[in-house]
């Protein structure tokens, strides 16, 4: 694959130093644009009949303010520190939780995968657990917990927990056999297995269940704001919703989906960094 | 996988029993605690209360009109859901005026979190049954849109070039080529939707107005203090979810035998 990596770097590169004429750049600029274009299209006709009914009171504002409201609103959020402050108290509780959840469900994963004493003893249990999403669990962790920081990092910290066990216990499982043998002609120590062929062998396994953890999390986050909170994301979106604020609610759902988008998109980046070693088929 | 490469097997009755060991041990440990006196009986009825009242909703009847609330719920919103789930995702998948035009915003929408959707969906549907089954259909359709785009987007290369050899019309090429050889994605999107329809039916029957179902149950619970009850919902509420995708993954099975998991 290096050899192959070589060869697409110095395509790229004679690529680059190919002469640019003007027809050559005319049409690379031609080729990034037209997916903005096309892109473009949908809100081109959307904003318009939005303005216009807005404009013409098709609907009430309660139901569907304008699009300069919805922009001024969070503008005006911004400017206040607003949506800063609760966008920050919902991002620390997610990383708690989430953090809480993958210390325990990596360290209990890795024990399953690693023994299949531990797993037969585990497993049973661990699944009838996971069965009940996190969401379900709200009800009955309100009754033991209250309504405090401790149900949210608990309830957030399930949710990431069950994937990343999932992910970690199979990812150890899945390293080749052949790979452990080679650990032993090289009479590798336990600890130098671990290290030096199961960790690198499953990280791509473990990754994946940390994304599906982070993405569980981000839910669980919203869902449990959204029944006990006075401040954060979800709160917003509540009380948007009992004010009849919707312009409200619409940038609490922008935001959600922008921190949802950018979280996930760190974490990809921090796993391609972390397999930059792997060899693709491909 | 062991450390040691040549791992110790394990007959699968010994695997049976060890895996009764913890739950044995939770229940025997929370029963010995609600009996100790230690804790508040209300946070932590005995057994035989739980089992009690599972008996006496089981045989009132109410337990199962509320589950049959919250299935129906489920059941319509996923209906729509993947049946408006499939026209769009068909439509995104081999049109590609449509794939340009949509697909980004669509991937823009779904970074959502789904149950950020809540409070715009009840103040524009309301807050009776309409809302929920909005909610729920919603939930199906994402999964059923993204995998069907994936699914075609994924057809191999060289399949494709079969069909361009046999001089098929578009026609032909996406009734022979192109969905057959989506169909797998196609069941896993619809595979999600049930499990997400029924997600968002917890969801909605915890978060909008309060009524029968399942999810009711256990918020009434909630408010009254009853554990029992409420321990009784997430047992349902697991139970159900565990049968829906049990069900989904041999009707899978069923519809593609050729592909094993």
């Amino acid at each position: 694959m290096s050899s192959e990596l070589a060869i697409s770097r110095s395509i790229e590169q004679s690529d680059l130093a190919a002469p640019n004429t003007g027809a050559q750049l005319l049409r690379r600029t031609w080729r990034a644009v037209v997916p903005i274009l096309w892109g473009l299209v949908l809100p081109a006709v959307v904003l318009p009949v939005w303005f216009s009914g807005a404009y013409w009171g098709w609907l009430p504002e309660q139901i569907l303010p304008t699009p300069a409201e919805v922009w001024g609103t969070l503008l005006e959020m911004l400017r206040s520190g607003e949506l800063k402050m609760h966008t920050g108290i919902s991002l620390l509780r997610v990383i708690c939780g989430f953090a809480a959840g993958t210390v325990v469900g990596v360290a209990l994963g890795a024990a399953m995968g690693l023994s299949s004493r531990i797993d037969d003893y585990v497993r049973p249990f661990f699944t009838a657990i996971a069965q009940v999403p996190a969401l379900a669990w709200i009800p009955l962790a309100m009754l033991l917990l209250g309504i405090g920081e401790a149900l949210k990092i608990v309830v957030i910290a399930k949710a990431a927990f069950v994937p990343v066990v999932m992910n970690t216990s199979a990812g150890i499982r899945n390293v080749p056999k052949e790979f452990v043998e080679v650990g032993d002609t090289f009479q590798f120590s336990a600890w130098q297995k671990l290290r030096l062929v199961v960790l690198p062998g499953s990280i791509p396994s473990i990754f994946t269940g940390l994304r599906y953890g982070l993405t569980h999390a981000w839910i669980a986050l919203v869902s449990v704001e959204l029944v006990a909170s006075s401040e954060g994301l979800g709160y917003l979106l509540v009380w948007g919703r009992q004010m009849f604020w919707l312009d409200t609610v619409l940038v609490s759902m922008i935001v959600i989906g922008l921190v949802g988008f950018v979280t996930d998109k760190v974490l990809a980046v921090v796993e391609q960094h972390l397999q930059r070693w792997r060899i693709d088929d491909a | 996988m062991t450390l040691n490469s040549a791992g110790s097997e394990t007959t699968p009755r010994l695997a049976f029993f060890r895996g009764l060991v913890l739950p044995v041990v939770f229940l025997m440990l929370w029963e010995l605690s609600s009996h100790s006196g230690l804790f508040n009986p209300q946070f932590l009825p005995p057994l035989e209360k739980v089992g009690a009242t599972a008996w006496r909703e089981l045989t009132n009847g109410e337990l199962l009109s509320d589950l049959m609330v919250s299935l129906r719920r489920d059941l319509t919103g996923f209906a729509i859901g993947t049946g408006l789930g499939v026209a769009v995702g068909l439509l995104l998948g081999l049109s590609r005026i449509a794939d340009r035009i949509f697909t980004r915003w669509f991937n823009g929408l779904k970074q959502i979190a789904l149950l950020a959707w809540i409070p715009l969906i009840s103040i524009w549907f309301g807050f009776d049954e309409s809302a929920k089954v909005v909610f729920v259909a919603l939930a199906a359709a994402i999964p059923v849109i993204l995998n069907i785009v994936e699914g075609i987007r994924l057809t191999s290369r060289k399949i494709i070039e079969v069909g361009e050899v046999f001089r098929f019309n578009r026609r032909q090429l996406i009734f022979l080529i192109y969905l057959p050889s989506a169909m797998p994605s196609i069941l896993t999107g619809i595979h999600l939707a049930l499990i997400y329809s029924w997600l968002a039916t917890i969801g909605a029957e915890y978060f909008m107005a309060a009524g029968p179902g399942i999810g009711g149950l256990v918020i009434a619970g909630r408010e009254r203090f009853e554990m029992d009850l409420v321990l009784l919902g997430i047992v349902v509420l697991g139970a159900v979810g565990f049968t829906i995708d049990r069900l989904a993954t041999w009707l899978e099975y069923r519809v593609i035998p050729w592909r094993r998991l």
